[in-house]
């Protein structure tokens, strides 16, 4: 008898866990990051939070493997399946090695989009890029044009002489600097994304050029590198180190006014809209084709390209105002 | 293995007047305690999640470790015989490489499985040679290897990946032979019996337990001891290509850091099992308990969308209190008997 008793409990608790998915109506979204317990993806998942609570019949699950494995995504791929979300909105690992998983997942009817680290085009919906080449090259020159009113001799501080994103930003920077005039780039040199060699090339550009006003370093290891060496000549305010940095690495150049503002993409925001890309398409408010403009909330809209990719937005500019919020998230 | 001779020569081996009946013995035995814990992870499982009690969720959880079980089943002989081969989940990257290879020259599905298998024979020959022709501790020589698998992937493919499968290659780690029995599972189920007949009714199963136990107790008694241990790794490196165009195939892509970590997991299941780390016993039926236990484990935690490290924290207290339970036990009996 007791163990009777025993077992209708068991089945009533059974019963009771069938029933608690099916009455919430609410669109499951998980956010499946690289690896858990990266300060970025843990910003992002705020912003998918945020999104959530805008669109209020969202639930977010954030997940991710331990370590940044494929395998270790596909796991988590498929524990997803089983679960039925609605849609995965996944930074990846591997961009070809998903594919079978991802492609899966869209067979039994789940919405698959990637963003920041991307899926091949056949293992996913559309992919959000945080930024786009042209956005960033007209960034990091008008970061530079932003503080030099009257213009000035700006220089580029760069990765190796080979680095394809370097040279492609710059490119695009040169493409623009006709808007931007009364802003002469003197020189680009090559700091090879080392510390130490870096620092010697922003020493060498500041002796080459005493009117230098600004150093652009579109590399994370560089603009911190030239920041230093800025410091250490003591000409905080009077050249302005800027392009593309972290901003744990960058706060100390910051409060020391070596860098007035510099850029990175915003992962909160990033989180944010892959959400809502992810909502919408779950929805079917919108249909990922080439062309297509999907709406993502306060971001405004993804204009998709013919690879159902699309970019979020400018890079996120960071200075005073706002370094202390996220020095700690990334 | 001195733990085990000292108790010998203290003591003495005390022989039984009669030995249990083999209901008595399955009835202490590890693979029992295991089930249980595999009947109760089911049960659990089936409670927390109502997705569980899906046959394709179930199939689809499958995957988390057929693969590695592959690899554990000839593993599990090679520890019985007192040796360890780390460097199994480097001759997967290896072996996968260089598949991506064979199809960048345009070899067909065919020639794919026969580079698969030929790597990993070839790495499996190279552990052999070193430990046996040289007498190295396997632990060391394969730690080595580890690095020197993996390490030439690396070279070859750098940043890069080798993609481009041929779609009939999808089969080994995608299809399905019927209903939702994945071509894998029925892989997994055929070599966990083959090699249950090979470990425990052929004169070479016998042999890796003998050597394992007693290693110049073997040597005369007439096995070839360096012979039978080289087979033994080469028999890990063939299973490490079998799981390399397994999971080839199921990622349709390869990449150096394919299967990284692997080892530890294989070793982990092995252990789980019911072999003893230091050789001498164990058996398969307890290594396919263990794959299930752990397979279950992280698709369950996985459907509960339990953060990886949980799972991890929670296998290593699976493992260490899976073996430590009986030894407490046992202690404890011992000590009411004086």
């Amino acid at each position: 008898m007791k163990l009777f008793k025993s077992l209708l409990a068991a089945t009533a608790v059974a019963a009771v866990c069938i029933a608690g998915p099916a009455q919430a109506e609410n669109k499951r979204i998980a956010l499946v990051v690289k690896a858990l317990g990266i300060g970025f993806f843990e910003a992002a998942a705020k912003g998918a939070e945020e999104a959530a609570k805008e669109l209020g019949d969202v639930e977010i699950i954030y997940t991710g493997p331990t370590d940044t494995t494929a395998e270790g995504q596909i796991e988590v791929i498929n524990a997803l399946i089983a679960q039925k979300v609605d849609a995965i909105a996944i930074s990846a690992n591997d961009q070809d090695a998903l594919v079978p998983a991802l492609k899966k997942a869209m067979q039994r009817g789940i919405t698959v989009v990637s963003w920041d680290s991307g899926v091949a085009p056949e293992g996913r919906q559309l992919h959000l890029n945080p930024s786009s080449n042209p956005l960033i090259g007209n960034m990091i020159i008008k970061l530079a044009a932003d503080h030099l009113p009257d213009g000035g001799d700006v220089a580029v501080l760069s990765a190796s002489a080979t680095a394809t994103n370097q040279n492609i930003w710059i490119e695009e920077m040169n493409k623009v600097k006709g808007n931007y005039p009364g802003i002469n780039v003197v020189a680009t040199v090559y700091g090879d994304d080392l510390a130490d060699k870096s620092y010697r090339e922003a020493q060498g550009l500041m002796q080459t050029y005493p009117d230098l006003k600004a150093i652009i370093a579109p590399t994370s290891v560089g603009i911190v590198a030239a920041a230093q060496a800025v410091s250490d000549a003591e000409k905080a305010g009077k050249v302005n180190v800027t392009g593309l940095g972290l901003p744990s690495e960058m706060a100390g150049h910051v409060d020391s006014g070596a860098s007035k503002s510099f850029a990175i993409w915003n992962p909160i925001d990033l989180g944010y809209s892959a959400t809502m890309l992810a909502y919408n398409l779950a929805a079917g408010n919108a249909e990922a084709k080439p062309g297509a403009d999907i709406p993502m909330g306060r971001m405004g809209a993804l204009t998709l390209d013919d690879k159902n990719e699309g970019a979020m937005a400018d890079p996120f500019v960071y200075d005073s105002s706002n370094i202390d919020d996220f020095k700690d998230i990334f | 293995m001195s733990l085990a001779s000292s108790e010998i020569s203290t003591t003495g081996r005390q022989l039984p007047d009669r030995l249990k009946s083999p209901i008595q013995r399955f009835l202490a035995s590890w693979e029992l305690l295991l089930l249980g814990v595999a009947i109760a992870v089911f049960i659990l499982n089936s409670f927390a999640s109502p997705y569980f009690l899906d046959p394709w969720n179930l199939s689809d959880a499958t995957f988390n470790f057929t693969e590695k079980a592959l690899i554990a089943f000839a593993m599990a002989m090679l520890i019985i015989s007192g040796e360890i081969d780390l460097s199994v989940a480097s001759i997967i990257a290896l072996a996968s490489t260089a598949m991506g290879f064979a199809v960048q020259m345009g070899a067909e599905t065919p020639v794919l499985i026969l580079v698969g298998l030929g790597v990993g024979l070839a790495c499996g020959a190279f552990n052999g040679f070193l430990v046996t022709g040289f007498g190295l501790p396997s632990i060391v020589v394969t730690i080595g290897t580890m690095s020197l698998f993996r390490g030439i992937s690396y070279i070859v493919l750098g940043d890069k990946a080798y993609t481009g499968y041929p779609s009939d290659f999808a089969f080994f780690g995608q299809g399905y032979v019927w209903w939702v029995i994945s071509f894998e599972f029925l892989l997994f189920a055929f070599m966990a019996v083959l090699f249950a007949v090979v470990l425990h009714r052929t004169n070479f199963g016998r042999a890796a337990y003998v050597i394992g136990n007693n290693p110049v107790g073997a040597l005369f008694s007439g096995i070839r001891v360096p012979r039978v241990k080289f087979a033994l790794f080469l028999l890990t490196g063939l299973m490490s290509g079998v799981a390399a165009i397994c999971l080839t195939s199921r990622l349709g892509a390869t990449r150096p850091s394919i299967a990284f970590g692997w080892e530890l997991e294989v070793v982990t299941m092995v252990v789980l099992g019911g072999v003893n780390i230091l050789g001498g016993s164990g058996s398969i039926p307890g290594v396919v308990i263990a794959a299930f236990v752990m397979g279950m484990v992280t698709f369950g935690f996985g459907l509960l969308n339990v953060p990886g490290i949980v799972m991890s924290i929670f296998i290593g207290l699976l493992l260490i209190s899976v073996i430590a339970l009986p030894r407490i036990a046992h202690r404890i009996l011992a000590r009411r008997k004086v």
